[in-house]
């Protein structure tokens, strides 16, 4: 049960900053997921929170009190790492059992706690195996098992789930989530999979460069993004911008945003915009086509799966309703609508 | 390269290098200071005291010509060493890499000679060799060669060498069959297809590929073939005879110890630290270039 | 490692010489082996009016025997027991100092640490050979001379086990230390608990090549050890030769050489796995 506060957090490698500055109140048990392309810093942010990596500046506060310079296992957080970091030779059991054992539990609640977190993630028949007899996604379960059985303040994820095939991925997230809410315990969670961020999180952290972008609820991300950054980086397909060559009656230097979604295709001359249809992608549900603007700019339109696609060098026609377009300006930041 | 997480404090880390750091400064550092130092020195008869020469040791050394002629010997002594006991490793790696089935036997069967000290390879083949009583050097009589190392000087080289090279095949037996192992069959199949024969195969497939690993045994049996060996030549010819068999090592020890003889000793040293540390060098240079391949 | 990448198969004649060849090397290198079995099992007469017999004879116990409880200038079980004494002091010394100071020199950062590590770097290709005559004085000097400490001490000051350690550290994740210390294990208890375990297999391999390495040397026990009390086997043998034109006692030399190569056979025999693992590994 625990709150984290991350206030004006840096870091410094040598003379270059690379966090400049992320503020953060997480509330007790809310699960935050920090996503961003590779080299963002969120598993910097994520090892500044674990004290793991030390802090440069700023300050990283864990139910109110300053925890800058205390040792990891003073923190009382646990962390599930991306290759899992399991130790080879110890079996399951004692993989699990270890923190405890160092913490000088005694026997008995040490055999009953592990034996607990066995029976949440289904693990009670390979106890005495080797983490080398195990599956990807076992081997993922005993990682978590290693972080609950410590009953700690707040579980850190360090992209835990990118090295697990698709579907266990799919399967594996769900798992997380139920396990997260049963617990209540706080989370904060690293990945550089939008869906996964979309799926999993109370409020996500999107980073870019070092710098929190947006901060806020999936949905709320995905309908009112902050900068082309996170407009980009959020939703799949991405969203597409056209500039002021396209849509002459765009502001100079200001770009508009609009979802694949909200794109309709219509007769040429009766939309907003003209374009050239280049292929499309039959995705079952939905079909994605891509279509080229007059000033060469590409544009994806979302159509469902059973609407026929436009053949190849068709022209057709864009339209979208005023209340999805957003407005970015030179800056990369929303321009508010009105 | 370095860890990306380490453990704070400088007390244990520095507590932890403590031993290794006193037994090399006491065993290694300070008698390779002394060897330096002793190297410019002449002491005088009674060792009492000794007088400052500089380099005046090593220029006696390289005027000397038994010096001389040890280098030469050395020289000889390691290249046949290394060309004998890779060659025959290499032929015999060769056949045991051809079998599908069976080559670990063999494996097995030619690995053990490699835990057998140089001294007693030396022995084995001073018994046979033996002038008085040695089985080869009887049946030799027999067929009309009057085997006689311990007054023919090529003889004695000879004897050296095949015992020196013999524990050592299967040393480089090993690496050399696990070399051509780690080729892929692929490119051997493809180059078979297209109608190479075997010895071109191996010519132009086979060898480039498993040079890395040639190259490796050439440095390390010569290291092998200028210090280790001091075993076999000591049980076998004690550097005879007339010096046909004193190589660099040995020379070291017996101007030393025997001839107490330390200033000229400890610059042999040198000289020998100065040949040692360049195929060091040598060895590290082409491992990192290795690592390109 | 049964031939899975060959040369492409050979068959019939073909698969014979190759055989053929095989043997010819195999016996090349059993013979001296062969023969000097031979000679510990029969009487001096034997060997002394060549040619000598190329079966073994009926005297192996009482050569052996003779060479265990009397040997020629001492008994060779004594001498067994100093190199025993020594291989394993050599093995386990050397294995222990380089752990340790492998842990220190990968796993913190120190004042010195980089000098330090230049430092075992250059001693390790230079062999005791090089140095021989002042590491003879410093061990006289500490009265090491005749003693199992003169043997062992001088022998492992060389950083080959500290790099093969510091390679294999650096190939173990660095989360593992990461997880360790989120589970509240401080430096030590990461070093007994996780890398020790962890080592296992390369300790065990590098075991075998230390104890070969400490089981063979010639040089070094031949200076520091005057006292035949104190020979190690190896070294020991050379002494049994008569100086002068007496003939030598062939039948219990060749029965001492037989019991000098035994261990270090039986070692590499039996762990030949790790060691080859170990040798490949630890010198490529």
């Amino acid at each position: 049960m625990a709150t984290v506060t991350l206030d004006n957090l840096r870091k410094t490698f040598g003379k270059t900053e690379i966090i400049h500055g992320v503020d953060i109140d997480i509330t007790d048990g809310e699960f935050i997921v920090i996503v961003g392309p590779s080299g963002c810093g969120k598993s910097t942010l994520l090892r500044m929170v674990a004290g793991l990596e030390t802090v440069t500046s700023g300050e990283v506060r864990i139910n109110g009190a300053r925890v800058n310079e205390k040792e990891p296992m003073d923190r009382n957080i646990a962390m599930v790492f991306q290759n899992y970091a399991l130790y080879p030779h110890m079996s399951v059991f004692d993989n699990m059992a270890y923190g405890l054992k160092i913490a000088g539990k005694p026997k008995a609640e040490i055999a009953a706690r592990v034996a607990d977190a066995a029976r949440l993630l289904q693990l009670e028949p390979y106890l005495q195996r080797k983490p080398r007899e195990l599956s990807g996604g076992q081997r993922q379960r005993v990682a978590m098992g290693r972080a609950i059985v410590r009953e700690p303040d707040v579980f850190l994820f360090d992209e835990p789930l990118s090295n697990l095939d698709a579907k266990l991925r799919v399967q594996m997230r769900l798992e997380i989530r139920q396990l997260q809410r049963k617990l209540g315990i706080t989370a904060l969670y690293v990945t550089h999979d939008q869906v996964e961020a979309m799926t999993l999180a109370d409020r996500m952290i999107v980073m870019n460069a070092g710098v929190a972008e947006q901060i806020g609820a999936p949905m709320e991300v995905y309908e009112n993004p902050a900068t082309t950054f996170v407009a980009g980086f959020i939703g799949s397909p991405p969203m597409n911008f056209l500039s002021d060559s396209a849509l002459p009656a765009l502001p100079p230097t200001t770009r508009l945003g609009i979802r694949p979604e909200h794109v309709t295709l219509t007769a040429p001359g009766r939309g907003r915009a003209d374009a050239t249809a280049l292929y499309s992608e039959a995705l079952g549900a939905e079909t994605l086509v891509h279509l080229r603007l007059g000033d060469g700019e590409q544009v994806t339109a979302r159509i469902g799966g059973k609407t026929v696609p436009p053949a190849e060098g068709t022209e057709l026609g864009l339209a979208w309703p005023d209340d999805h377009a957003m407005l970015f300006g030179p800056d990369g930041k929303r321009i508010p609508p009105g | 390269m370095e860890k990306r997480v380490t453990f704070k404090g400088w007390f244990l880390p520095l507590l932890l290098v403590l031993p290794q750091a006193i037994v090399s400064a006491v065993f290694f550092f300070y008698p390779a200071g002394q060897a330096v130092w002793q190297s410019m020195f002449i002491p005088d008869p009674f060792g009492l005291k000794s007088q400052f020469v500089g380099l005046g040791n090593f220029e006696y050394l390289l005027g000397n010509s038994y010096y001389r002629a040890s280098f030469v010997t050395t020289a000889i002594f390691s290249t046949l060493v290394t060309v004998v006991s890779m060659g025959v490793a290499l032929y015999l790696a060769l056949l045991a890499d051809r079998l599908i089935k069976g080559s670990g036997t063999y494996r097995t069967l030619l690995i053990w000679p490699y835990a057998v000290a140089p001294a007693i390879a030396g022995v084995l083949w001073l018994f046979m060799f033996n002038t008085r009583v040695g089985v080869v050097a009887w049946y030799l009589g027999v067929l009309g060669y009057d085997w006689n190392h311990v007054l023919n000087g090529t003889e004695a080289m000879g004897l050296v060498v095949v015992a020196s090279s013999w524990g050592r095949i299967s040393y480089n037996f090993l690496f050399f069959l696990a070399g051509l192992q780690a080729i892929p069959k692929s490119v051997i199949e493809a180059a078979a297809i297209d109608g190479a024969h075997f010895w071109t195969r191996f010519r132009t497939i086979v060898w480039p590929l498993l040079s890395p690993t040639t190259f490796f045994l050439l440095v390390v049996n010569i290291v092998y073939a200028f210090f280790e060996t001091f075993g076999v030549i000591h049980t076998i010819t004690a550097g005879g005879p007339q010096q046909a068999t004193t190589i660099l090592v040995y020379k070291v020890f017996s101007d030393g110890f025997v001839g107490q003889d330390l200033g000229s000793s400890a610059a042999q040293s040198v000289i020998l630290l100065i040949v040692v540390s360049a195929l060091t060098i040598v060895q590290f240079k082409f491992v990192e270039r290795r690592v390109h391949y | 490692m049964s031939g899975q990448s060959g040369m492409v198969e050979k068959r019939g004649a073909g698969l014979w010489l190759t055989h053929a060849g095989l043997i010819v090397g195999v016996l090349f290198i059993f013979f001296p082996i062969w023969l000097a079995f031979v000679a510990s099992t029969v009487t001096q007469p034997e060997i002394a009016r060549p040619p000598m017999p190329l079966l073994p004879g009926d005297q192996f116990f009482e050569n052996y025997r003779k060479a265990l409880l009397s040997g020629v200038n001492a008994p060779v079980a004594t001498m067994l027991l100093n190199s025993l004494v020594m291989a394993m002091g050599i093995a386990v010394g050397k294995i222990v100092i380089s752990i340790l100071s492998a842990f220190a020199i990968v796993y913190f950062k120190f004042p010195g640490r980089k000098a330090f590590f230049w430092l075992i770097f250059l001693t390790l290709m230079l062999p005791v050979e090089v140095r021989i005559v002042p590491t003879y004085e410093v061990a006289a000097g500490f009265g090491m001379l005749n003693s199992y400490s003169g043997l062992i001490f001088p022998l492992i000051a060389s950083a080959t086990a500290t790099f093969l350690f510091r390679q294999f550290f650096m190939t173990v994740p660095d989360e593992l230390a990461e997880a360790a210390r989120v589970d509240g294990a401080r430096p030590m208890r990461f070093f007994r608990d996780i890398l020790i375990p962890m080592s296992r297999t390369n300790i065990a391999a590098l075991f075998v090549i230390l104890f070969i390495y400490g089981w063979n040397q010639y040089l070094w026990p031949l200076l520091i050890t005057t006292d035949p009390s104190m020979n190690t086997i190896v070294m020991g043998i050379k002494q049994m030769f008569p100086s002068g034109d007496d003939i030598a006692d062939w039948p219990v030399i060749m029965a001492t050489s037989i019991l000098a190569m035994l261990p270090p056979i039986l070692v590499v025999v039996s762990m030949q796995k790790l060691f080859i693992r170990g040798l490949v590994e630890s010198e490529k």
